[in-house]
């Protein structure tokens, strides 16, 4: 029964309560660089997702053998090896979404929101639990990643899904939908600017739903100072 | 137990090590795993850009491997230019030069020129740019077929008047509010067509010496 909560606070706390797009705010040159297509930010959460999950998994795997000196070296070890297999992979078999995301593969080593939870859950839980967070702050990752490429594509360029055969292959060309015909691209939307607003808009959005939520629970405890933890598990 | 120094220092050393060759251990293995993958990919990827600007019937050769290294100086680019020839029996068909067009509104444009062997160009493709989104790259064939206002077009003389953007006299549209990119191509594609008839023979005649880097196994 208590393992079962826990699931579900670690489902709570990655998805919404602490989304490491929304809240932590971590990893955001990747978030707002690539997020110009869905399919990119698609592409992009997708890897992070598994190097999430599998730097977790591995972190959590050998807490017992790692002193705590020198678990920072052995955790940036790891989750570059994740990443450079990754790029290796996506170059391999999805060529296309591999030179539209570029730059931005390595980029996923500096993601801070993969060595925070490296850090701050995975050195200190057992494997599963640990897998569990990283796939659900992996999750919340990519679920941000998603509505952010699709705001700015629908606003960008009139698209949804432009470019999916990069990533899922020739057939995926008759997912792409033109929602109505731009003759010049409001630039403002794919530009890194328009990717801040949405943003501050997706912020807003959650923290007043927060509100609404707050105010119609009967107030039981005083309010402390809060501050985004991004380590949730310490009181 | 409380360790000195010493052998705590030691000790993380060589769990360190440790990690450090099992994790290079992993991503090379997966390199040697991908590589011929990632060569073929990067192949294919070469040879659909090649035969989208030379049509893939009118030559028999293995293109990407009748190719020349030029120097950078040939084409006044800092870094050596690519040809791919096309040949059928033997004779020479056409000729793919990757050139760079270094004054773009934001750095190199990458392009890959095709040019038959009576002068006139048989296609261009941007093969790799960093332009303004929404506006300079229109040069993409995806975006708009602007690049393909190339096609067939010859060049009269060395100073032919005709092979500039429309803003500057020329027979090339710019794109509403980006002429520089469009200038940059322009520019790029007729020096390099100026080049291409001046060492036509050199072109064709050389031998192939950039075979070996891009040979690709045949289990694929």
């Amino acid at each position: 029964m208590k393992l079962n909560e826990e699931y579900k606070e670690l489902a709570w706390q990655g998805l919404w309560k602490n989304n490491p797009g929304i809240v932590q705010l971590l990893g955001l040159c990747p978030l707002l660089a690539v997020t110009s297509t869905l399919t990119n930010a698609i592409g992009l959460g997708l890897a992070t997702l598994f190097v999430l999950i599998c730097s977790n998994a591995t972190v959590s795997a050998i807490r017992h053998w790692v002193p705590k000196e020198i678990r920072i070296p052995i955790f940036v070890l790891i989750i570059a090896s994740f990443v450079t297999c990754v790029q290796l992979l996506m170059n391999a078999y999805t060529f296309g979404l591999y030179q539209s995301l570029g730059i931005f593969l390595p980029l996923i080593v500096t993601n801070c929101a993969i060595i925070g939870r490296a850090e701050a859950y995975a050195s200190k839980n057992p494997i599963k639990q640990a897998t569990f967070d990283g796939l659900m702050m992996g999750l919340g990752f990519l679920l941000i990643l998603m509505l952010l490429g699709t705001v700015r594509e629908i606003l960008g360029q009139g698209t949804l899904f432009d470019g999916a055969n990069l990533l899922l292959g020739e057939w995926a060309s008759i997912l792409r939908v033109e929602l109505f015909h731009l003759d010049s691209q409001f630039l403002l939307a794919i530009l890194p600017p328009g990717a801040f607003i949405v943003m501050g808009l997706f912020i807003a959005l959650k923290n007043a739903i927060d509100d609404r939520v707050a105010a119609t629970q009967p107030k039981t405890e005083n309010t402390e100072i809060s501050r985004v933890r991004v380590n949730f598990d310490e009181k | 137990m409380v360790l000195s120094i010493k052998t705590a220092v030691s000790r993380n050393a060589k769990i360190l090590a440790l990690f450090a060759i099992v994790c290079t251990a992993i991503v090379g293995l997966v390199h040697s795993f991908t590589k011929d993958r990632i060569i073929f990919q990067q192949q294919q990827d070469l040879l659909r850009n090649l035969n989208s600007i030379i049509a893939e019937d009118s030559y028999n050769n293995v293109i990407y491997q009748d190719c020349l290294i030029l120097p950078g100086t040939a084409l006044e680019t800092a870094s050596s230019q690519k040809v791919y020839r096309a040949r059928n029996n033997d004779e020479p068909i056409a000729a793919a030069i990757t050139t760079v067009a270094p004054d773009g509104y934001n750095g190199n444009i990458e392009l890959l020129i095709a040019i038959n062997v009576n002068g006139s160009v048989s296609g261009v493709r941007t093969l790799k740019h960093q332009e303004t989104p929404g506006l300079g790259d229109k040069i993409e064939v995806r975006k708009s077929d602007w690049i393909k206002s190339f096609n067939t077009k010859r060049l009269a003389n060395k100073n032919d008047s005709r092979w500039l953007v429309k803003k500057d006299g020329g027979m090339f549209d710019q794109f509403t509010g980006a002429t520089i990119t469009p200038r940059a191509v322009v520019k790029a594609v007729r020096s390099t067509v100026i080049y291409f008839n001046e060492h036509q023979d050199k072109l064709f005649n050389s031998a192939s010496n950039c075979q070996n880097k891009d040979s690709v196994k045949e289990t694929f």
